[in-house]
């Protein structure tokens, strides 16, 4: 039984495509990471499963349609905006109790933990945080929740690499616990990449690579290529060629990884380098035509 | 298909542990506590109101002597004037704390929908389990209950004070205070301000507050104007056709708290005082008020549509 299952997604701004037929499937306990690069629909995306915005086609998220049922639907969801959106007027503590007098999954003491070990005080105004703490507390609202799925919307943007790893560590090590399930949005994809265990690229309001880790580890082989052993190569149809320190690194779906080892040396790319050669090339073909 | 989807929540749900129950008013309760701590101002504006106005009236006190001395000089004629001079600045900051009301109203119900929106904290308030409809009711609760009650309970510690320093005046000249209190009638004053303030203040232009906290959840900005300009033309097109004004008239008077059919006697400025009756009946009864109710409700339904759809701006 899928957390998120959508099927020909659609979503448009007057004559923009933000989301052109998205077919979705998260199951549950699963880490989604959901990337692509500037205006490809990421947000539209999170947006049509948090029910914040309408759509056409079909979507379920925990069985239930995000639009019409949003705020049951945020009972079991969770989620952090792009940036800091917490009101800036409010204290600490008129957050906790709020949040504790609308949300019955909501565990006060919980929060508090988590507050305790950060220097937030509980009289604080909002306003008097800087923006990493303004994301500890967000974070700690969050966590203290009993949700079945999170959304993260670029949760990190503009935070210090301190307050980036923090996030994630605390995320995996006192929230996540295999029947929760996370989406995340991000640009910093080195630093979740190791938190996945499902990837998807999306361009231009369309999913173009949907996998999950281990699949992805078993599908793309990158090599960097002895140079008597280009041309070789290259015959093996690489689905992507970059240069680096004067060596040919190609990049390979779905080709035996005996057959490449024995053209240099073999290993599996990083998001990184494997958004770049499956959006990079789309982005490229855009340009030329 | 539909009868397999709309199963899935409860299978989803029989999963967890029952979450601990919250009775459907407890969302509605908090976020009316979110709507005190968001705009404080509506309970420090008052205050320091009251505050000026009491300042003043210390320096007033000066005449208090004279005028009592003018009552217990036993002269029919004199008894009465003397009464409603000493009455008169009760009367006023009643009515100084009512226009502070109105002016509270009109600018939270302008910025009520649109301050979330905003300050983009609409993303987490709709991150919560809380409907468009409860957060836009509990924005129509602090219109019609507590602004009204809010300024009745400081008009009520304004006159507190008010008689506790007309007694120590009194008492410092050597004067009778007991004659103070009983001449006064604060009690039925006191009575019909609450009812005035329900009547004429509350209910009668809550349409209009409607109306503005329907327009802050649609404009982007300067939402007073976009909430004047259709009154405004719709004013003018009445005046080319029919060469009358009664909707401005209307609109106007109704924000104001006048027009009522409440506890005005004919002739009367100030609402309270031993001509005033109250007439209830004809209140609840009036026409006017009824088809403002539609009105304000219609407004509430598309304020509450219009959050549905809205981000942050």
């Amino acid at each position: 039984m899928p957390v998120i299952e959508a099927h020909g997604l659609r979503k448009t701004f007057g004559t923009t495509t933000a989301l052109d037929g998205v077919d979705l499937r998260v199951e549950e306990g699963r880490i989604l990471g959901l990337i692509g690069p500037n205006g490809a629909g990421k947000t539209t995306a999170l947006n049509a499963i948090l029910g914040l915005t309408p759509y056409q086609g079909e979507l379920r998220v925990l069985g239930r349609d995000p639009w019409s049922d949003r705020d049951h639907l945020m009972c079991d969801v969770s989620f952090i905006a792009d940036v800091a959106v917490l009101p800036r007027w409010a204290r600490v503590s008129n957050l906790l109790d709020y949040v504790a007098g609308v949300h019955p999954r909501f565990d006060r003491a919980k929060a508090e933990g988590f507050l305790a070990r950060t220097s937030i005080r509980q009289r604080s105004r909002v306003r008097e945080l800087s923006k990493g703490m303004v994301t500890q507390l967000h974070l700690a609202l969050v966590m203290a929740i009993d949700a079945r799925l999170l959304v993260l919307d670029e949760p990190t943007l503009g935070l210090d690499i301190l307050y980036r790893k923090q996030f994630y560590d605390s995320l995996l090590n006192d929230y996540y616990d295999r029947s929760r399930t996370i989406v995340v949005t991000t640009h910093q994809v080195e630093e979740v990449e190791h938190l996945l265990t499902d990837l998807m690229f999306i361009n231009r309001g369309r999913i173009v690579l949907a996998c999950s880790m281990e699949e992805l580890e078993s599908r793309y082989v990158e090599v960097s290529v002895n140079p008597d052993k280009v041309a070789a190569a290259r015959a093996l149809k690489p689905i992507h060629e970059r240069q680096l320190l004067g060596r040919s690194i190609l990049l390979f779906d779905r080709v035996d990884r005996q057959q490449l080892a024995a053209l240099g040396e073999v290993h599996t790319p990083s998001i990184a380098d494997l958004f770049v050669a499956v959006i990079g090339s789309q982005v490229a073909a855009q340009g030329v035509a | 298909m539909n009868t397999q989807s709309n199963a899935m929540p409860d299978s989803f749900e029989a999963q967890r542990v029952a979450p601990a129950v919250l009775t459907a008013t407890q969302p509605l309760y908090w976020s009316v506590r979110r709507e005190l701590w968001e705009n404080r101002w509506i309970v420090i504006g008052q205050l320091a109101v009251a505050g000026v106005y009491l300042f003043a009236y210390l320096i007033s006190l000066a005449h208090l002597p004279t005028l009592m001395r003018n009552l217990s000089a036993q002269d029919p004629m004199h008894h009465m004037e003397g009464i409603a001079a000493i009455a008169m600045p009760y009367d006023i900051a009643a009515g100084v704390m009512m226009l502070t009301l109105i002016l509270m109203s009109v600018f939270y119900a302008a910025d009520a929908l649109h301050g979330e929106r905003r300050d983009r904290s609409i993303l987490f308030w709709k991150s919560l389990p809380v409907s468009d409809l409860t957060t836009v009711l509990a924005k129509a609760v602090v219109l019609l209950v507590v602004l009204p009650l809010l300024t009745f309970a400081v008009t009520v510690a304004m006159h507190i004070i008010m008689l506790l320093l007309n007694s120590v005046v009194l008492a410092a000249n050597g004067m009778s205070v007991v004659s103070l209190w009983s001449e006064l009638s604060i009690f039925t004053m006191w009575g019909q301000m609450l009812y005035h303030l329900v009547t004429a203040h509350a209910l009668w232009p809550f349409p209009v507050f409607c109306w503005l906290l329907l327009v802050s959840g649609w404009a982007r900005r300067a939402t007073l104007l976009w909430a004047a300009l259709p009154v405004v033309a719709i004013a003018g097109i009445e005046k080319l056709v029919f060469n009358t004004s009664y909707f401005i008239a209307t609109v106007g008077i109704r924000l104001i708290g006048g027009g009522a059919p409440t506890d005005f006697s004919p002739g009367q400025m100030m609402p309270f005082g031993p001509m005033t009756h109250l007439t209830p009946f004809r209140f609840l009864g009036a026409p006017g008020l009824w088809m403002g109710f539609i009105f304000a409700a219609a407004c509430l339904a598309v304020a509450v549509r219009l959050r549905r759809y809205q981000g942050p701006i």
